[in-house]
């Protein structure tokens, strides 16, 4: 028991941390491939990515490097800039199709 | 365990003092607007009518709160809190003044001192959005939603300026903690100019000053940037559906985002607790010099009374002034008391600049104002960003 | 503590994150990817990344997530209709979910078991200087492509979203 109250006092292994970003991209990944709104497909790409952000954090925590967070930063920025551009690509296919709902976007022609 | 007790004292203290400030900031908002426009304003609720502020909240508790049937109830009532979360949480990273001792406890007076402050309050106003959004789109009501997206459109994109404008004080202050950028605005320039970041280094923040305030007015929804919840515009906008308790919220969240903003303004462009000239040429005796005559003024008045109660109301104020003045000038009060009285004048200052400016200016147009962020202001902080880094960059 | 603290807030992650694939609603699904980016952020002060852990709130759940809350606004979704789910499909999926879940777990763990432990303080290199200092010095070019890339994005989101004057 002492020796169980020591090894809490060193902190949080890192696995556990490791551990959450798998499980919250494996959530990520369900929620990418059984929802049907097109804006829901969406928000769980970004859960993915702030997923592996995570982990990469966590290592830039492990190797004492400053360059895991380096790696986050341009994670963010690509995510924003593609967050942006989606958006507005699923207004461009409201405005022509009337629909958020993936299944009945399913031909090329109008 | 001390440093937990320790802090959740500080943390009742400013609550407490917060929520009075708030309700008593609504006073002199009502008090100033109507001496501005030759009249009286609340005079009926105890003297001068200090008490309206209480006959106003007890009115708010006790009125009858409506919850339309055709909101979406958890979002309706989740976007008044989510405002005055937000709002009170930016309070927690603003340092008042120096370090307070008390017998054997040593404690600064600020609840946490962030090394990344100035971000944490740029966060936590950017996630001020969502109130404001929410309450919009849950009213189910197409007014409230389009003065909510306008709303929150309009803070959105003066975020950028004012981000700007921040970057550039920080530039010469080198640090992002809110007690170190004040500390090094300490001392004067020639023995008498203080070296507040408005005057200071190699380029005086005066643009950056500016711009920071013009942001801030329409950050807090103010005039002349208030045209989402103006009351004859849009049926009063995202607050429409709002009654009592949460209507009360949304404004309690606008007065604490207004005192954050100009916190922010003392401690980066003003110096923070810093006064105005040195110690050595009698700043110290400004605060007692003020409450004093402010003593002298009651006692005066209250000897030719205008109305009836007068003649017992303002002696004691006089008294309660003189007091306080005393209080100033004890010696082992003077180093904690000071630099709280400078910090609280500043800060009152710029409130009264804002409530001012209510009072004199009329309100853009939807489309003037997001022109007037795009094309005009963000322009202008990039290029003061860019003139304060190149100018810092040459002198070091 | 820190394990007090670590549990705490992966839990409010986890949660949330199960709530952003579960609920019908979108806004519901956004406001619970806010909380997921706000308890990482939680996470990050933890690991000592503090100026990581204030842009993903300024960025992320200050920018990005607006811009969602926007677009579902506007767009006016509704909530998803529920269809008929099959029985054996849930009967096999849920367990087949958990032991994919306790897989990964214990190849992560058995893989890191010897990789430190993270004490809040033991890092202090996620300041605001070391990563502008990194930034601006090794991963400049990076740091300028992606000043291009924003541009692009801003001038492909201008194009898609305007309105066609005719």
């Amino acid at each position: 028991m002492p020796e169980a109250l020591q090894a809490l006092n060193n902190g949080v292994p890192i696995a556990w941390y490791l551990i959450l970003s798998a499980v919250l991209f494996a959530l990520g990944v369900a929620g990418f491939l059984f929802r049907r709104n097109i804006i829901t497909v969406f928000m769980c790409i970004e859960l993915m990515l702030n997923a592996v952000n995570l982990s990469f954090v966590a290592f830039s925590n492990q190797h004492k490097l400053v360059s895991g967070q380096i790696f986050t930063f341009f994670v963010m920025v690509v995510a924003a800039a593609e967050a942006a551009v989606g958006l507005a690509i699923i207004l461009t296919v409201f405005k022509n199709r009337q629909t958020l709902n993936i299944d009945e976007i399913n031909s090329l022609k109008n | 365990m001390v440093f937990v007790i320790i802090t959740l004292i500080k943390l009742a203290l400013i609550a407490f003092i917060l929520l009075t400030v708030l309700a008593y900031l609504q006073w002199v908002e009502r008090k100033v607007i109507a001496h501005v426009q030759v009249r009286m304003g609340p005079s009926r609720v105890g003297p001068h009518g200090l008490l309206q502020p209480l006959a106003d909240v007890i009115k708010l508790i006790t009125k009858e709160g409506v919850m339309p049937p055709h909101v979406n109830s958890f979002f309706y009532l989740l976007a008044p809190f989510l405002a005055v979360f937000m709002a009170l949480i930016s309070i927690s990273v603003i340092p008042f003044g120096t370090q307070l001792t008390i017998g054997p406890y040593t404690t600064m007076m600020q609840l946490t001192d962030v090394n990344v402050g100035i971000l944490v309050i740029l966060a936590i106003s950017s996630m001020g959005v969502y109130g404001i959004a929410l309450a919009g789109w849950s009213s189910n009501n197409k007014y409230a939603l389009l003065g909510g997206l306008r709303s929150s459109a309009q803070m959105i994109s003066y975020e950028l300026p004012m981000s700007l404008a921040i970057a550039s004080p920080l530039l010469i202050a080198g640090t992002l903690s809110l007690r170190e950028i004040v500390n090094s605005q300490a001392g004067y320039n020639f023995g008498i100019l203080p070296k507040w970041l408005i005057f200071a280094g190699p380029f005086p923040q005066i643009f950056s000053f500016i711009i920071f305030m013009i942001s801030a007015f329409a950050e807090t929804n103010r005039i002349p940037f208030d045209l989402p919840e103006a009351e004859n515009e849009l049926v009063a906008g995202f607050h429409v559906e709002y009654s009592s308790m949460t209507f009360a919220a949304f404004f309690m969240a606008e007065y604490a985002n207004m005192v954050t903003v100009c916190s922010i303004a003392t401690l980066l462009f003003l110096g923070g607790w810093h006064p105005l000239w040195p110690a050595a040429y009698g700043s110290n005796f400004v605060a007692p010099l003020i409450l004093f005559v402010a003593g002298a003024v009651c006692i005066y008045h209250g000897l030719n009374p205008a109305r009836p109660l007068d003649r017992y109301t303002l002696p004691a104020f006089g008294i309660i002034f003189f007091g306080l003045a005393g209080v100033m000038l004890v010696p082992f009060l003077v180093p904690i008391l000071m630099p709280l009285f400078w910090f609280l004048a500043k800060c009152g200052f710029l409130l009264f600049v804002f409530v001012w400016i209510r009072a004199t200016l009329p309100r853009f147009r939807y489309d003037q104002l997001m022109g007037f962020a795009w094309k005009g202001l963000f322009p202008a902080a990039l290029l003061n960003l860019l003139i304060t880094g190149f100018l810092v960059a040459l002198a070091s | 503590m820190d394990i007090f603290f670590f549990l705490v807030f992966a839990a409010i992650a986890l949660i949330s994150a199960v709530n952003v694939v579960l609920q019908r609603h979108p806004i519901a699904s956004a406001l619970s990817l806010i909380g997921v980016m706000g308890s990482i952020a939680v996470l990050y002060l933890l690991l000592g990344a503090e100026f990581i852990a204030m842009a993903q709130i300024i960025v992320y759940a200050g920018a990005v997530m607006v811009l969602f809350i926007f677009v579902i606004m506007l767009l006016n979704a509704g909530a998803e209709v529920r269809r008929g789910r099959s029985w054996t499909s849930q009967l096999l999926g849920i367990p087949a979910l958990l032991a994919f879940v306790g897989l990964i777990v214990l190849f992560v763990q058995r893989g890191f078991a010897d990789a430190g432990y993270v004490k809040f303080g033991n890092f202090t290199g996620g300041s605001a200087q070391s990563v502008g200092l990194a930034l601006f010095t090794s991963y400049l070019l990076p740091f300028e492509v992606t000043s291009v890339l924003i541009l692009v994005a801003i001038l492909g989101t201008i194009v898609l979203a305007r309105k066609e004057m005719d």
